[in-house]
């Protein structure tokens, strides 16, 4: 007898195609926007900070000091750990939060690779918008500093702000090259910290659907 | 059984059996089922040896105080936990012979689910909602929509379809979890307490609703409940206690007694 006919005409269950699964993942993060955004709240800091950071060494050009370089990759690394941390944090307590969701979309028919894949799109969509965001503010912020200081007394080696950099250079090549680092890395990062709670979600098993308590 | 019925029903069930003791007029068979949740040192026995057979457009209801393993049952017939012993067949199709990937497509085609707290996905309309199985079984996608609309004409929330479970009455949200349980023309409907949280009136109503796409649809429901309204409805009751079968009711021995429970209740 063959294993199809032994199982009653029960077959495989199929994967959603991804245009289906970025769907239910925008429309997820649009529903939950004010909460993605507290959630993503740490990649927006920390791509701001970056942001700034790199600006500002673009402003300072070959005059920033080497010491001085390596203090602020450092505090950037550091504080972009940090967020990575947090994201993780927030995203465990998101799945606590869906047990029953999740339960639920498993008894309807969702795969385990289902759930782990809106949730890392999710995280996707998340820090790419705090992402941009967080660089648009970073940069902006720091030039609008540098620029209201006018002459930057405490700026390393005593350089005029605008010495190094023209106004053409700042809305030209160099910003657009931050961006996208900037913006790769956020989100980047963001998937990073969403992969354990993504397979934690996956596991959640289908009865958990039936749960009165959470 | 003889050969010849066994052949026939082979044929009309259109899948061969798994040990030729079978039978297509029956969509769930449990046999011996039993279930041990380890806690710690402690072993709960929530299933005692369940055998029950259940035949196809049948109205059951599993009755059964709190606690007596009436939710622990749902989920063995319902693919979502295996039993420790005994054995479910699903359409004549053994469900610990399922593999991951199976018993999904089984509980998205064959199984659909009714919860006490309804369960909706919070960021999805009513119209989504029930949408949803059909996009997991790979419907097209007008399809789906138009199957969604339809279904929820019937169960009376055409008005509704674009507003989200927030802004629904719990009475209204079991109405589209009806709908979604529906959608992709399962041959059960598992209902876990499908009152439990609905006020009387509203109870009744959803309850007359089952009973109503039970005829209409012709699809088995089985629902697991110790609200008695559904004593009413009901083609079986089985009554449960401690995990294990406590007596059978056919709907005619029922209508007798009913007074007499409501008396008690
Ligand atoms: N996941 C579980 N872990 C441990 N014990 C459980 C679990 N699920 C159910 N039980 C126990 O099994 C028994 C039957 O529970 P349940 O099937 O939920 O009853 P009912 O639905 O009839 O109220 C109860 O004693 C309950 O505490
Ligand atoms: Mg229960």
């Amino acid at each position: 007898m063959s294993v199809e006919a032994r199982r009653g005409g029960v077959r495989k269950q199929v994967a959603l195609p991804w245009n289906k699964s970025i769907e239910f993942a925008y429309k997820s993060v649009k529903t939950r926007f004010g909460r993605s955004m507290v959630t993503a709240g740490g990649v927006f800091l920390g791509i701001a900070f970056l942001a700034s950071v790199l600006i500002s060494k673009a402003i300072a050009g070959s005059n920033i000091e080497p010491g001085e370089s390596a203090r602020l990759n450092w505090l950037v690394g550091l504080s972009l750990a940090v967020c990575v941390v947090g994201i993780t944090n927030a995203m465990l307590m998101s799945v606590t939060e869906r047990f029953r969701e999740i339960g639920t979309m498993k008894c309807l028919g969702a795969l385990d690779g289902f759930v782990v894949r809106i949730f890392m799109l999710e995280a996707v969509a998340m820090g790419f918008m705090a992402s941009v965001m967080g660089w648009t503010v970073g940069t902006l912020l720091m030039v609008l500093t540098k620029f209201l200081v006018g002459v930057p007394k405490n700026a390393p080696l005593g350089t005029v702000w605008y010495g190094s950099l023209d106004w053409l250079d700042l809305f030209g090549v160099w910003p657009v090259g931050s961006f996208w680092f900037c913006v790769i890395l956020g989100a980047g990062l963001t998937a990073l910290a969403t992969f354990i709670p993504a397979r934690q979600a996956a596991n959640i098993p289908p009865a958990a659907a039936l749960r009165t308590d959470v | 059984m003889t050969m010849v019925q066994e052949q026939s029903q082979a044929q009309t069930n259109g899948a061969a059996s798994v040990n030729g003791e079978k039978g297509a007029e029956y969509v769930v068979r449990a046999k011996d089922v039993t279930k041990v949740f380890k806690m710690g040192t402690e072993e709960v026995h929530a299933l005692r040896g369940i055998s029950l057979d259940i035949r196809r457009g049948e109205y059951i209801s599993i009755m059964g105080p709190s606690g007596s393993g009436k939710s622990t049952f749902f989920n063995m017939i319902g693919g979502l936990d295996k039993p420790n012993n005994g054995s479910v067949f699903i359409n004549d199709t053994d469900m610990a012979q399922l593999d991951a990937q199976e018993l999904a497509f089984l509980r998205c085609h064959t199984i659909g689910y009714i919860f006490q707290t309804f369960n909706l996905i919070p960021v999805m309309t009513a119209l989504e909602n029930v949408t949803l199985p059909t996009i997991f079984a790979g419907m097209p996608a007008e399809e789906g929509t138009h199957r969604a609309i339809e279904l929820l004409e019937t169960v009376g929330l055409g008005h509704r379809l674009h507003n989200k479970p927030s802004q629904l009455s719990g009475g209204q949200q079991q109405r589209v979890a009806i709908a979604r349980s529906l959608a992709n023309r399962p041959s059960i409907i598992l209902a876990d307490e499908p009152t439990g949280n609905l006020d009387e009136k509203t109870g009744r109503a959803i309850i007359e609703l089952l009973r109503e796409l039970n005829k209409k649809e012709n699809v088995t429901i089985i629902s697991a409940t110790h609200d008695h309204k559904m004593l009413d409805v009901s083609d079986r009751i089985v009554w449960i206690r401690d995990g294990l079968v406590d007596k059978i009711q056919n709907r005619e021995d029922i209508e007798i007694q009913v007074g007499g429970i409501e008396e008690g209740h």
